[in-house]
């Protein structure tokens, strides 16, 4: 299959290894990895902000970047979320709004696209340690995401996936929310962070860098030892 | 300039500050969290009722013309008065003057969130009537001269010790721990109240326009005595509050109970259909039934937002929230706290001064996933984030987004913004944690990633070249 990445724009900046990761990983079962370089960002802090219009200027380079595209894979349940669930709300009405829901349909999250578009749940990878998995919200709520990153980690060797009791729970990002409202985004963080602690878990893996940011943040202020990896980076290690 | 976005920054800055509260409330909600799975798991199928109840109410909110007028007909030919009240000043002013044309003096109340909207109790008092709260919790906050924490359990943020220190100082109990001797201290006081009084106002869960009735469901018996021994009972509802047939109820009264408090059912469930009639031994000679609009009928308008009418008021999407939970019932200054609130309150208040509820939430959709009814609350937070950025924009935040916008949608501008990114960082790195940090919102609580050294763009660029 010829798979196009989106990488969200963030992904780009700050974790460029989980994106080749994701290339890693959909090479080595055998597929043609594409990357469209003039994409930049789905739109989604305009868009959460409330801000339609402004959202819609960059939708729209992220459609047009993606209109020849087979299919498009993205690891980041909340960017994925942006396109297949709200690009259809935030064009309607708008003369591209077919082109919105084409790409919305054929938009898929990383672990979903695996388990149930390739119908993939060994990748054949290897990873020592005990993992905690954290849910993101738009993964799990909007696109209903909960057992294929864990059938994917079920099956890399050397790998004990420990449940945090607030595996649910936000982890209190939110975009823009984390620093307007930064009191309560820390207090959320802080919950969670304790959940993931309780585990004993050495790693913390999500299939949302955003989410990862947050716990890193402030795992990180801590001191705490504990890793903070994707799920696509588990997944290409060998 | 909005000062209810000031106070709601400065409360829930000193909540979240409170980690003993914050433990208290998660360990409060842990106990309701395991019953109410037990009784979600005795309906047989609980999605499905979830989409039943959505399909009631859905033909309830859609034709309320019909079936307030039902209802009225139907409870009006049994000999209850019908008061159509606009706002809450309508409905305030109509039971003042019920309370005035009968003399009366005192008056004992069961719980209403709806009376907390059109602040009934300030009313009254403020007219000489002495009110009682009659629900365990509601009386406890009304010593404590405090509005209810939740919409369910109004004390739910005090300990015993807070309780029993209260009840030696205001009625000069004992001191206990024991919730038993504190429930008594209170029923004491209550069953004198329940005896004196000569008006009882309730609220109502639901009415129902086939058979004429509300339906009152309850915990603590309280509410049958409000409504049956004083000779006059007014019960207080939003429109919003009809069903079609008496056999909604076989859904929708456990449905509340299990998403409200974790119950099978509530342990008192009583239909009223009409004042004492002719040849009943008791119950009140006068019923008043006060239905409210107060801008219910502006949400009505709105066909985007119109469903969340279909709230029970279970308070379910306030225990799964992580914002409630983590600022308390106190911090929104609303009525209705929780998700719930700050999705209806911009409506029934006004968006301007009340938009910021919107923008103070994660988006996380704990609270849809949670609600009984479906109500689609956290996408109803985006449109109200939406309404308001269009119909009173923050200029900073509409410069940034404009500028956000202008940067995305030109790829080459965004190459070079990331430059200028890869420029700064060492600067900021400086200036970390500081007051002079520009990410200090950030950086107070979390470390803030590290720019990679190169874009995966310039990485892929690199590596395979060309290639599209």
């Amino acid at each position: 299959m010829r798979i196009s990445l989106f990488i969200p724009c963030f992904v780009d900046q700050l974790y460029p290894n989980v994106a080749w990761s994701c290339v890693r990983v959909l090479e080595g079962l055998g597929h043609e990895v594409l990357f469209p370089e003039s994409q930049s960002c789905c739109g989604q802090p305009p868009f959460n902000s409330g801000y339609w219009d402004e959202s819609r200027s960059a939708a729209r380079v992220t459609m047009k970047a993606f209109r020849d595209a087979e299919v498009v894979v993205g690891p980041s349940g909340s960017c994925v979320t942006m396109i297949k669930v709200f690009y259809p709300d935030l064009f309607k009405g708008e003369p591209d709004e077919l082109e919105a829901r084409e790409l919305a349909a054929k938009t898929h999250e990383f672990s979903s696209f695996l388990v149930n578009v390739l119908g993939v749940t060994d990748v054949g990878a290897k990873f020592d340690g005990k993992v905690t998995f954290h849910d993101g919200c738009h993964g799990l709520r909007e696109l209903g995401i909960k057992n294929e990153p864990r059938a994917l980690l079920a099956n890399v060797k050397g790998l004990e996936l420990i449940e945090m009791c607030e595996a649910e729970t936000c982890c209190g990002f939110g975009g823009t929310f984390a620093v307007k409202y930064a009191p309560i985004s820390t207090a959320m963080d802080e919950v969670k962070c304790a959940s993931i602690l309780e585990t004993g878990a050495d790693t913390v893996v999500s299939n949302d860098s955003s989410c990862l940011m947050q716990i890193r943040g402030m795992l990180e202020k801590e001191k705490s030892n504990v890793r903070s990896l994707h799920l696509a980076e588990i997944l290409a290690s060998k | 300039m909005a000062t209810q976005s000031a106070d709601f920054q400065t409360l829930s800055r000193r909540y979240t500050a409170d980690k003993g509260f914050r433990a208290f409330i998660q360990k409060g909600m842990s106990g309701y969290y395991k019953k109410r799975d037990l009784n979600k798991a005795n309906f047989q199928d609980w999605q499905g009722a979830r989409d039943l109840a959505a399909e009631i109410k859905y033909e309830a909110i859609n034709h309320l013309d019909k079936y307030l007028l039902e209802f009225e007909e139907k409870i009006t030919a049994r000999g209850a008065k019908v008061f159509w009240a606009q706002n809450a000043e309508a409905a305030r002013d109509y039971i003042l003057k019920v309370a005035r044309e009968n003399n009366v003096q005192t008056i004992i109340k069961s719980k209403t969130m709806t009376s907390e909207e059109i602040h009934l109790n300030d009313a009254l008092e403020e007219r000489g009537f002495g009110v009682f709260e009659s629900d365990l919790g509601e009386y406890i906050v009304q010593l404590r001269k405090e509005a209810p924490f939740h919409l369910v359990f109004p004390a739910m943020h005090l300990t015993r010790g807070q309780i029993s220190d209260l009840f030696q100082k205001e009625l000069g109990s004992e001191a206990t721990d024991e919730p038993e001797k504190l429930t008594m201290i209170a029923r004491d006081v209550m069953r004198r109240k329940y005896c004196e009084a000569d008006m009882g106002i309730s609220g109502t869960n639901f009415a129902v326009a086939e058979t004429g009735m509300i339906s009152i469901t309850e915990n603590e018996g309280n509410a049958r005595l409000t409504t049956s021994l004083p000779k006059i009972h007014v019960a207080l509802l939003g429109i919003e509050k009809v069903l079609p047939k008496l056999e909604d109820l076989s859904l929708f009264l456990p449905m509340l109970a299990t998403a409200g408090a974790g119950q099978t059912m509530t342990c008192y469930n009583t239909m009223y259909a009409g004042p004492r009639q002719p040849g009943e031994p008791d119950g009140p000679e006068q019923l008043h039934i006060v239905l409210l609009d107060n801008r219910r009928t502006e949400l009505l308008a709105d066909a985007e937002q119109r469903d969340s009418l279909g709230c029970i008021r279970c308070g379910a999407c306030l225990n799964v929230c992580p914002i409630f939970k983590n600022v308390g019932g106190y911090s929104y200054g609303t009525t209705y706290g929780g998700p719930i609130g700050s999705v209806i309150t911009p409506h029934l208040r006004g968006l301007k001064d009340w938009k910021h509820l919107s923008a103070a939430s994660s988006l996380c959709g704990a609270c849809t996933e949670a609600c009984p009814v479906k109500i689609d609350l956290h996408h109803h937070l985006l449109q109200n984030r939406r309404n308001g950025a269009k119909s009173s924009p923050n200029p900073l935040e509409k410069i940034s987004f404009g500028g956000f916008s202008l940067m995305m949608g030109h790829p080459a501008l965004y190459r070079l913004a990331v430059i200028f990114g890869r420029i700064f960082q060492p600067l900021q790195s400086v200036v970390n944690g500081t007051i002079l940090d520009p990410l200090r919102a950030w950086t107070g609580s979390r470390k803030f990633p590290t720019l990679a050294p190169q874009s995966f763009h310039q990485q892929w660029k690199k590596d395979r070249g060309g290639k599209k």
